[in-house]
């Protein structure tokens, strides 16, 4: 690891560390915060008592299901989207605004068309993630380089054999970031629509523990959903790093 | 001729969702969506009642409080810790790994911390805004070419004019960018904080509507937010890109 991992791990240990000392010694209210490794147990008694396991079943569901959609109609969308230049410049500004409107302020007219469930949470975690994953394949798309089309057609491929051996292939790196981010944008979504209003899942886990006055448990979930995406992230980064070698490699 | 291509494409469009937008109402009818021309009349008719206003100064004043932060709080962190390249380095990756987090769980540590109120709302909005804006600030000010600031020494030009003439030119389109995420994502953390367990606020009308399952008033309220923030992105988007071709 380089001098700066150190560094961050040192700084990251320090702060974890500090707040361990500061709930012991009492400096911080127990009613607001209690110590890392006490959030820790927490998890892990939340975890292994069982009561959250339906919790947590429907919102992985609900994830899956939202992160699916979101990326295989994301890459279809937008590969419709770049053949047509005439239909992307329509769309441009619109493409460009979506992140800026807070889709949770749809979240109630969700619920009053589909019912509470997983519907409305499924269609919020949808929509979020997947103009990411229609941006990303327009930009994959875009940045084949130009050399690579040309070797195409001087190999005489067919559209079909192009694009499933060099324009796919040369677009991959922005396709998987698109993934990345559906993924971890379906993710909050769900969370978010649970944490909101809902009847079920972790999200709602959370709130409600909140609701009760149940700080322990409340802080052995955040602790639970933080880390599950912070391992995921980090798996997808040494993911790509690997790729990322390799292509520079060859 | 180029403007208004951008335009007319803007138009098409608008047309494009309101057409669909009318097609939901027509199919599903008024408990479904109510059709545009009715929400806009309801806005408006909101807008002129006496008891929405209450809502709308709480949320306006939650939002500009935390996006004042997370600019002067983003920018000023960002710029502080990208002047040291070590630093610059060791900090990046935490505050990437914190902009990924799905910061809603946070609220309740929030609310634990500030009460219900609108100091909640604020900080959890602060809190959303930040983390871009401090990556952007950080990594604008880390990827100063390095001969811009020899020759700045060479003209032997004093650290005020140097400010003046490298390094604000050089950063300021990068930092631009990132105060425009900043905004969405503040705007998005203080919706969030309104529609969990609030009194007031833009939030707390738009989830009671959904106990008297009044579409109208929810169309209402989102078409508002979404104007809102559809404008504020277009004007600063549209100021990014002057700035990206100016300097």
């Amino acid at each position: 690891m380089s001098t700066a991992g150190w560094i961050r791990l040192l700084v990251v240990a320090l702060m974890v560390g500090g707040l361990e000392i500061a709930c012991h010694l009492g400096a911080l209210p127990a009613t607001a915060i209690i110590a890392p490794s006490e959030m820790l147990r927490a998890m892990i008694d939340a975890l292994t008592s069982g009561d959250v396991a339906t919790d947590i079943r429907l919102t992985f569901t609900a994830v899956a299901i939202a992160a699916s959609l979101a990326i295989a109609g994301g890459f279809v969308l937008g590969f419709l989207i770049h053949l047509s230049p005439r239909l992307r410049a329509a769309l441009d500004p619109l493409l460009a605004a979506y992140y800026a409107i807070p889709h949770v302020a749809f979240y109630p007219l969700l619920i009053v068309v589909f019912g509470l469930g997983i519907g409305p949470l499924i269609v919020l975690a949808t929509a979020f993630g997947i103009v990411a994953m229609i941006i990303a394949t327009l930009t994959g798309l875009d940045r084949v380089p130009r050399v690579l089309m040309r070797t195409a057609r001087a190999h005489r491929l067919s559209p079909l054999q192009e694009m499933g051996l060099v324009r796919l292939p040369a677009a991959m790196p922005h396709l998987l970031s698109g993934v990345k981010l559906a993924l971890s944008y379906a993710f909050i979504g769900v969370i978010a629509g649970e944490f909101i209003l809902s009847t079920a899942g972790v999200g709602h886990a959370i709130a409600y523990a909140y609701d009760n006055f149940d700080n322990r448990r409340m802080y052995g979930l955040i602790v639970f959903v933080i880390g599950f995406m912070v391992v995921v992230n980090t798996l997808v980064l040494l993911w790509e790093r690997r790729l990322a070698q390799r292509r520079g490699a060859r | 001729m180029g403007i208004v291509v951008k335009w007319r494409d803007g138009i098409l469009v608008l047309i494009a969702i309101l057409a669909v937008w009318q097609t939901i109402n027509l199919v599903g009818g008024d408990n479904l969506m109510t059709s545009p021309l009715a929400t806009a009349q309801h806005t408006i008719d909101m807008m002129g009642q006496a008891r929405f206003w209450p809502h709308l100064r709480e949320t306006i004043t939650a939002y500009l409080v935390a996006l004042a932060i997370a600019v002067l709080g983003g920018v000023g962190f960002g710029v502080l810790l990208g002047a040291h390249r070590l630093t610059g380095d060791v900090a990046e990756p935490i505050f990437v790994a914190l902009y990924s987090i799905p910061k809603v769980t946070l609220y309740p540590v929030i609310l634990l911390a500030f009460g219900l109120g609108i100091q909640a709302k604020i900080a959890f909005g602060a809190l959303h805004g930040i983390i871009p804006i401090v990556i952007f600030s950080l990594n604008a000010v880390r990827q100063i070419n390095r001969t811009w600031l020899r020759t700045a020494r060479t003209l032997s030009l004093t650290p005020l004019q140097s400010v003046r003439h490298v390094i604000i030119p050089a950063t300021v389109p990068e930092i631009f960018s990132g105060l425009r995420v900043g905004a969405a994502l503040t705007l998005l953390g203080t919706m969030l904080g309104e529609l969990f367990a609030s009194q007031r606020g833009l939030g707390f009308p738009l989830m009671t509507a959904i106990d008297l399952h009044d579409v109208k008033t929810i169309m209402a309220i989102a078409l508002l937010i979404t104007l809102f923030s559809v404008a504020m992105n277009t004007v600063m988007l549209m100021l990014d890109r002057r700035l990206h071709a100016r300097f």
